[in-house]
């Protein structure tokens, strides 16, 4: 069983981590998530962030977390990434995989995916 | 909406939007009935917000942010025999006891039953997405009491954000757990 006594243990790791994530210029992966992007699939695209953004090591630099609607239900789910110095990317239509894709190809690769982003 | 979890995590969603400190999801059910019970202590609304809450197409600019979220649950509800109830306080007339509290019976072996789907996504999603409020979960069934509580865990976490990917981790799997165990 999953016990207090296991996130006691992990609050002590974490403590020295805290101060140096909070003073990072990190990426931000956001994610829509109102009634229209959730209905489209939102919730699995947002886990898959959140999962493969661990699995790449990039915790400490990337946060996964949500927005309302964007105005682009048709494109739902639609996820922008907001890093400082560029432009935002919104890429739109995603799925679980294509979300695994942009966080090995461009968060950790450091290239936008143009076949997934919106275009006007 | 395929899953009433997901339809949970969108009206969830509002009381993260009414400026909740604590979100209570409580789900009980019986052989018959699911009753899905989201309760807030957000800024509630008003007597003519509540009015037309459950309409999608009277959706003005104040009612917005309401939009189809309430009518697909309800939906979901009626579908089976079910139905949404809606009781909300608004905060300039209860300044201590403001809140909303959103209910949906479901008849669960109704043809047309959604089915509850993965709802520790929901739980999870929530925490990891709104770190700074706390939720209150609890599932009934079968004799069996699934529960979590954020206050508990930041208790325990201190300055340690619920969001943390450990902590994400640690609840994902204690809620398998509940489920899954003895």
């Amino acid at each position: 069983m999953k016990s207090l006594a296991e996130l006691a243990a992990i609050r002590d790791k974490m403590k020295d981590k805290v101060v140096i994530r909070e003073g990072s210029q990190g990426i931000r992966v956001v994610v829509g998530m109102a009634t229209c992007g959730i209905a489209a699939g939102a919730r699995p695209v947002l886990n898959t962030f959140v999962e493969e953004v661990a699995k790449a090591g990039l915790s400490d630099k990337a946060s996964v977390t949500q927005t309302g609607c964007i105005g682009i239900c048709q494109y739902e789910p639609v996820v922008e990434i907001y890093e400082d110095g560029k432009d935002k990317v919104t890429y739109v239509k995603m799925t679980p995989e294509k979300a695994a894709e942009v966080v090995e190809k461009h968060l950790k690769g450091g290239k936008v995916i143009a076949d997934y982003t919106y275009k006007a | 909406m395929k899953e009433l979890s997901l339809n949970i995590l969108d009206i969830a969603e509002n009381s993260v939007r009414a400026g909740a400190k604590l979100t209570s999801i409580a789900i009980n059910e019986d052989d018959e009935v699911i009753k899905v019970t989201i309760s807030d202590d957000g800024c509630g609304m008003t007597e003519e917000v509540l009015r037309n809450v459950t309409d999608p197409f009277c959706t003005t600019r104040t009612t917005r942010k309401v939009g189809l979220g309430i009518p697909l649950l309800k939906l979901a509800a009626e579908q089976t025999g079910g139905e949404v109830t809606i009781v909300s306080r608004h905060e300039s007339e209860y300044p201590d006891t403001h809140g909303t509290t959103t209910s949906a019976t479901f008849f669960k072996n109704h043809i047309d039953m959604t089915p509850l789907g993965d709802i520790n996504a929901t739980v999870v999603t929530l925490i990891q997405c709104n770190p700074h409020i706390d939720f209150l979960f609890t599932h009934q069934f079968g004799g069996k009491t699934v529960s979590l509580d954020t206050r508990e865990l930041r208790e325990v976490l201190g300055d340690v954000p619920l969001n943390t990917l450990e902590v994400i981790m640690w609840i994902k799997e204690n809620l398998n757990e509940q489920y899954n165990g003895e």
